[in-house]
């Protein structure tokens, strides 16, 4: 993988004419301070085998030696996969599946049948949400109103996606030799899980901030970092705004699946809007794959920060190591179609932020 | 600043950053790669015609086709065409071999959802454009000929 070259971002002026209210506390345009933040009391993860081989392997809460999980389709393999998740984060949770009150899932497939077919066997009431690859964090600010609001006691959360699925969705079949470009991302294989509830004592969920569709006509379908770093930006420097926070406030801040090249993008496009995110600030796509796994810049998909989110950064919430963290996940709105038209790639970005 | 300026200037800062892919190495691996296929083949097709010399020409081109195309195809069924394809690009795809990994490895994938309906639907939705066009362009290359020189 060749080397990028990152801009300090002085001369780039991407910015002049966006209109993000300014700080006003607690009365964002887009930020929601939850007024009775709902705590994360259950989560579970399950990743294909090579998300296992990468570098957070011995975090993962489940790793499947085979990514068709002995089914006869990877559809079904995925389904039983998020069924997997779900019932390992009640079972965390300390709750059976009669105490949820919600479930909230999505996924890549179209309309999202993966979460559809996986919320016909509990028979609770069901939300199937899309939201491409940020699916986990526009749940988890559904969940944490419906529950802050007072309307349900226990929601649970979940996403899932499968490399072999979403290559046939998206892509082209899976032995069809075709070459990627080095700026291309890998779908991750797996599914996340995370329970809120109302009362408890895990880390709480106290701001959300919803994103805008955010287009800067990219086109290239490969280039997803590139196209959804704009999505980013302009969700966290709501957040910021809206709420007086610098990124300092933050221990640790992640972004969903930007790959190595998104995320330097990132940091570009934050270092021109006054913010330098520095060491704090991870990417989980970055993170999930190692270089010599061949995934050119890292993991993409629906999965891919639900996962990491539900086992390495609640684990280091958990113990300690991160008080305040914030996490933005990131997806690209256009399906193969739209594309094939000419339009360009729009994208959004919703962020929530967990305290200890 | 309005938007097509700033998408502009958006544009030109990804191509910047963004990182290339090595055109000497890639023609090097699909010119040793694309090669070594032909090569393969042409020793294949002399096998056949010292073993049976009185076939003609153009029957052992047409068996020696055959016998790359199930070759491609079967590596395509164990999965490795792919691995081979991934480094050799043009090298791999270019060849007779390309079209039968496309066609089979379509197959392939849309086998789940049946025969009729997945196979046999699905089987050339990579290389449709391939067959549309040479069929196409070859009437088109045909029709020119015949308004040149008259006959075929």
């Amino acid at each position: 993988m060749s080397s990028v070259t990152l801009h300090t971002g002085k001369n780039c002026a991407f910015l002049t004419n966006t209109r993000i209210a300014e700080k006003v506390p607690n009365k964002g345009k887009q930020t929601i301070t939850y007024k009775n933040p709902p705590h994360i009391q259950g989560r579970m993860s399950v990743v294909g085998a090579k998300e296992g081989r990468g570098p957070l392997g011995k975090y993962f809460h489940k790793v499947l030696d085979d990514d068709k999980m002995g089914e006869k389709t990877f559809e079904n393999a995925e389904i039983k996969m998020l069924t997997a998740a779900i019932d390992g984060a009640v079972n965390d949770s300390g709750l059976k599946t009669k105490d949820i009150d919600l479930i909230i899932s999505g996924d890549l497939l179209n309309q999202v049948t993966t979460s559809n077919y996986v919320a016909r066997e509990y028979h609770v009431p069901y939300l199937g949400v899309y939201s491409a690859c940020s699916t986990m964090t526009e749940a988890l600010n559904l969940a944490s109103t419906f529950i802050s609001a007072g309307h349900f006691e226990n929601v649970l959360c979940s996403t899932a996606s499968h490399f072999a699925t979403a290559e046939r969705t998206y892509r082209y079949p899976l032995e069809y030799g075709c070459q990627r470009p080095p700026y291309a991302q890998w779908t991750v294989t797996g599914a996340g899980c995370t329970v809120l509830s109302a009362s408890g004592n895990g880390p709480k969920i106290t701001m959300g901030t919803v994103g805008r569709v955010i287009d800067f006509g990219t086109t290239d379908l490969n280039n997803m970092g590139a196209a959804m770093a704009p999505a980013a930006m302009d969700t966290m420097v709501a957040l910021f705004r809206e709420t007086g926070a610098k990124p300092s406030d933050f221990d640790l801040i992640i972004t969903g699946d930007l790959g190595k090249l998104g995320s330097d993008i990132l940091r570009d496009l934050m270092m021109e809007q006054g913010y330098n995110l520095g060491q704090r600030y991870i990417d989980c796509g970055n993170m999930i794959f190692d270089v010599t796994q061949k995934c050119y810049q890292g993991g993409s998909g629906a999965a891919c920060s639900a996962t990491v989110f539900n086992s390495f950064v609640l684990d280091k919430v958990l113990d300690g190591t991160y008080g305040t963290v914030a996490y933005f996940a990131t997806g690209a709105l256009m399906n193969t179609q739209s594309c094939y038209q000419g339009e360009t790639i729009p994208c959004i970005s919703h962020a929530v932020v967990i305290e200890r | 600043m309005d938007e097509s300026k700033r998408n502009q200037r958006y544009e030109d800062y990804v191509a910047s950053v963004t990182p290339k892919t090595g055109t000497w190495r890639s023609l090097w691996h699909s010119f040793w790669i694309g090669g070594l296929t032909c090569v393969i083949a042409q020793g294949i097709g002399d096998i056949y015609y010292a073993l049976f010399p009185n076939l003609g020409k153009d029957l052992i081109v047409s068996f020696t086709s055959m016998t790359i195309i199930t070759l491609a195809i079967l590596f395509t069924g164990l999965g490795f065409f792919d691995v081979i394809a991934r480094k050799g690009g043009a090298g791999s795809f270019l060849p007779i071999t390309g079209f039968a990994n496309a066609m089979a490895s379509a197959s392939m994938e849309f086998k789940t959802e049946g025969l009729i309906m997945g196979t046999s639907v699905k089987m050339f939705t990579v290389v449709g454009p391939v067959v549309v066009n040479g069929i196409v362009w070859s009437a088109v290359a045909a029709i020119i000929n015949l308004l040149i020189t008259g006959g075929l």
